[in-house]
């Protein structure tokens, strides 16, 4: 008989637990209810965290200021005390960077298996878990019969789980964990040069900039300064995140890794060696459409793009709309229209 | 600074990305199509995992006697491997460790992370509280991430970090790291020194120019060892395949010409406000 566990964190403010914790919620449910087994959630905070109301389930929770640092060693301990105390057969858990750190090495240490990046889970009889591979390229359904099973879910692919907030509050369990020698602290977050927090991953939009933008144009004029203030003007007035080619961002090699777009970074980068984000929809501008570009965009479901090049990538099968046309003209009337419509 | 780092990068190969992938079924559960004959390289976040290693060592050589060591290990099949070396042996200096295994992301990673960590723990010369052990986050063929924390695990180094794009050694042995967290944002760690496991992003180096030189003298060294490199079978922990397919990648495209920028602007903002 299987039992699940879900393994949660808390979020920065170390109060709530995170929207992909809450997702994990939700899948671990409907997995336990699919399957009839025991269901129990796991929870890795700083101190006392405000839990949704009405899990249905039982609670373990490890807690301490050793665990308001996200961590390999406390972590890993912490993830392996909630699995000891419950002896599931099937852990889950949010595939954060928190918990991607640490969790293979908890499985490691269970004498258990882990996968990861998975998107689904189903099956009655058996657990089948989807996952993709070569980088977004092949999408394969998996089983095992070793346990326990580790799976991670991808951040977006469940419904977050929402309380009831008539029902009465549920009471945690705590577990004891004893932390290793400590040789690792962390001091800090950095964010964006400029304080340009560009990536959103709640956007609703994706805007992705491509090499384009600062290549010499029709008019023999390379208009990078220009592009820079079109695409942060874009940015500020839709609330998009921003993606990048990557030619566009590795035009900044040598300068720590910043293009000559002074706002973006690696991080920003989709594609092949880039991030796979997900939105419900995403506008390329001056970008190609390029195989290992557009591989990122795998989980971007409408998707349009702006070119100058009627024979781009974008044109053969891998967006729905592609304009013909200059990215310049049409993003300031882009950035006109929606300066005029927040007016209004 | 004296202190001599002994640095193992773990690196597979993947094909190109520029290939077309198509899934077939082997005998031992599914493959890759031909992929003994794609075109290869080195695996990307692997690859500026090594560029940074070579970076890391050459700003830290340690002493004569007592030098920085670099170590490539690698588990694929060695006739692909020699195949790619034949450019990345060109870029810096590195001792291969090769390993002769099946090619493809299909694989389990326990199993690679077992045959890996059993053949670092049993490298001659490596001093494990000097190690370093260097990789990418992901691969670009399984992309699991697991790897490197299980061969951390199997070697006892609790102190690991994924998403590197930083380190900064500092003088007395310390060193800080510059991990990728959500939103655009790093976060920033201080370890007390080795031994860590460092899984790379993208890192902040350019990949190094191919030099002919460094390329002759690796060679010397990688043929033999490619010649004699072990074979290793890996184990599927049970791992199961219920399908492996491509998706439907095929959109209908419209494509607007001809349009004058202000009308395409309008649709755009219309689209861009309707609820999907
Ligand atoms: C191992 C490997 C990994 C890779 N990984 C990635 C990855 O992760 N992500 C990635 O993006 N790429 C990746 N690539 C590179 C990829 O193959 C392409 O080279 C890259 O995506 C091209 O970027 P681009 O489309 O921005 O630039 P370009 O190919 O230079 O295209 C620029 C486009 O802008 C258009 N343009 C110019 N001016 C205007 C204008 N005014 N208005 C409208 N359009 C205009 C041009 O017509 C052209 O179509 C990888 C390649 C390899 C070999």
């Amino acid at each position: 008989m299987e039992s699940v566990l879900i393994l949660t964190h808390a979020d920065e403010t170390g109060a709530a637990l995170t929207k992909p914790s809450l997702e994990a919620i939700s899948a671990g449910l409907e997995l336990s209810t699919r399957l009839g087994v025991s269901i129990a959630i796991g929870v890795v905070a700083p101190g006392p965290i405000a839990l949704p109301k009405s899990l249905p389930c039982a609670v373990v929770a490890v807690s301490g200021e050793a665990f308001a640092q996200p961590r390999y060693a406390t972590d890993a301990a912490a993830c392996e005390a909630l699995c000891r105390a419950q002896k599931p057969s099937i852990v889950l858990a949010p595939a954060s960077s928190r918990f991607t750190r640490v969790m293979a090495g908890v499985a490691h240490r269970l004498g258990g298996v882990i996968d990861t990046h998975i998107t689904a889970i189903r099956g009655h009889a058996g657990i089948e878990a989807s996952r993709w591979l070569y980088r977004q390229r092949i999408e394969a359904v998996i089983t095992r019969d070793a346990r326990p099973w580790f799976l991670l879910l991808d951040a977006g692919t469940h419904a977050a789980f929402t309380a009831d907030p008539s029902a009465p509050a549920v009471t945690i369990e705590k577990i004891h964990v004893d932390l290793p020698a400590l040789r690792t602290t962390v001091t800090g977050i950095e964010t964006p040069k400029q304080d340009a927090l560009t990536i959103r991953p709640d956007a609703k939009l994706l805007f992705v900039a491509g090499a384009g933008w600062t290549k010499k144009q029709p008019d023999g004029q390379v208009r990078a300064q220009e592009a820079g203030e079109l695409i942060l003007g874009f940015l500020r007035a839709s609330g998009a995140s921003l993606g990048s080619s990557k030619s566009l961002v590795d035009q900044g090699e040598g300068q720590g890794g910043n293009s000559v777009l002074p706002f973006l970074t690696h991080m920003n980068q989709v594609g092949q060696t880039g991030a796979t984000p997900r939105h419900p929809k995403g506008l390329a501008a001056c970008c190609h459409g390029e195989e290992p570009h557009v591989i990122g965009w795998r989980f971007i479901a409408e998707r349009r793009a702006i070119s100058l090049d009627p024979n781009c990538g974008w044109t053969r099968g891998k967006a729905d709309v592609v304009y013909i046309a200059d990215a310049f003209r049409v993003m300031a009337k882009v950035n006109e229209l929606l300066a005029a419509r927040s007016q209004s | 600074m004296a202190n001599a780092l002994h640095i193992v990068a773990c690196a597979g190969i993947v094909p190109d990305p520029l290939q077309t992938l198509e899934p077939t079924l082997a005998p031992t559960g599914p493959a890759i199509r031909n992929e003994m004959v794609l075109p290869a390289m080195l695996d990307p976040w692997a690859a500026c995992a090594l560029y940074e290693a070579a970076s890391l060592i050459a700003k830290n050589p340690g002493e004569p006697q007592n030098p920085s060591k670099l170590w490539l290990v690698s588990l694929t099949p060695k006739a692909k491997l020699q195949q790619v070396m034949m450019t990345v042996a060109q870029k810096l200096s590195f001792e291969l460790v090769p390993i002769d295994g099946p090619i493809g992301g299909f694989t389990d990673a326990h199993s690679t992370a077992a045959i890996l960590a059993e053949t670092i723990a049993a490298l001659p010369g490596l001093d494990r509280g000097k190690l370093l052990l260097f990789g990418g986050w992901e691969s670009a063929n399984r992309g699991a991430g697991v790897t490197l924390q299980l061969i951390g695990e199997r070697l006892g180094i609790t102190d690991q970090f994924q998403g590197v794009d930083q380190i900064e050694l500092r003088d007395d042995g310390p060193f800080e790291v510059l991990e990728r967290v959500e939103g655009g944002r790093h976060q920033v760690s201080v370890c007390a020194g080795p031994p860590a496991v460092l899984g790379w992003a993208t890192g902040n180096l350019p990949e190094p120019r191919n030099n002919p030189q460094i390329g002759m003298d690796n060679m010397r060294t990688i043929m033999p060892v490619l010649q004699k490199a072990k074979t290793a079978a890996l184990d599927t922990n049970s791992l199961r395949y219920v399908s492996a397919t491509l998706p439907a990648q095929q959109r209908t495209t419209r494509v607007v010409k001809d349009m004058h920028p202000e009308a395409i602007a309008q649709e755009i903002v219309e689209w861009i406000g309707k609820d999907s």
